[in-house]
């Protein structure tokens, strides 16, 4: 649990989790679209979403002179997969050690 | 940094005498057995020392899908070698790509420690770094195993089940 612990610090903020919920919902978004109907500033909403693209939860891509914003599970999932994959090797190579041992 | 993708963490618990698990992981030509490595010298610290992949002694099962890949070179990067207690290296994980020169890239460290337990020896494996490697060499780990590692995890729970 504590090697997750950047993703929750990140999203253990009530702002930030209401962005994330947002992109989840709504494909890419711009600044403008995210603080719309909020009391939020644009400069507020930025340093948020560069806490969450730090955590890998998010991207910016540009389209055309707007800069969006997505939400990213794939990044992490990429990661995670390769890790497991790994993990499963050292599992074998782990119970072949065993063997090694105890006959 | 870490992350949630930097490490792999692992322990199993050996019912086997301290001295031999120390040996099976330190001495090179036991750890080549089961492993499945042929290494050109002993463990020194502080050493790099080189090998070639070689299919495993210990699984006939496991060695066949070792096989395609025997006589691949690769290099272990000595760290640590604390008797009975722990063991380091660092290394290129899934450097099988021919001709591919992996030098200049990360390496991730792997730590096995042993503790006595009561029930015998508790094996820890700890492999970090991974946050460090470049995104095309993930992606090279998960293509090289794509297929035969689920083979290979079936006949190990195939062994297990059975025994």
């Amino acid at each position: 649990m504590s090697a997750s612990a950047p993703v929750f610090a990140a999203l253990g903020d009530a702002t930030r989790l209401r962005l994330v919920v947002a992109l989840c919902a709504g494909g890419a978004l711009s600044i403008a679209q995210l603080t719309a109907g909020t009391s939020i500033t644009r400069q507020a909403v930025t340093k948020h979403l560069q806490v969450l693209a730090d955590a890998g939860l998010v991207q910016d891509l540009r389209q055309g002179r707007e800069r969006l914003w997505e939400f990213t599970p794939a990044r992490l999932d990429e990661a995670r997969q390769a890790l497991d994959t790994i993990s499963a090797q050292w599992s074998a190579a782990l119970t072949r050690l065993q063997r090694f041992v105890e006959s | 940094m870490d992350s949630s993708t930097d490490r792999i963490e692992q322990h199993i618990l050996l019912r086997a005498p301290l001295e031999r698990v120390w040996h099976a992981l330190t001495d090179a030509r036991a750890f080549g057995e089961w492993f499945g490595m042929a290494l050109d010298g002993p463990f020194v610290a502080g050493q790099p020392i080189t090998g070639t992949i070689q299919p495993t002694q210990v699984d006939a099962e496991v060695a066949k899908l070792q096989a395609p890949h025997a006589g691949t070179p690769f290099t272990l990067y000595i760290e640590r070698i604390e008797p009975m207690r722990v063991f380091a290296w660092r290394w290129h994980p899934y450097a099988i790509e021919p001709g591919m020169d992996y030098e200049k890239e990360p390496t991730t460290l792997v730590t096995f420690e042993l503790e006595a337990v009561a029930e015998g020896i508790m094996l820890r494996l700890v492999e970090s770094g991974f946050d460090q490697l470049p995104a095309a060499r993930r992606d090279a780990a998960l293509r090289a195993n794509a297929g035969g590692w689920t083979m290979q995890m079936g006949n190990i729970e195939k062994y297990v089940a059975a025994h």
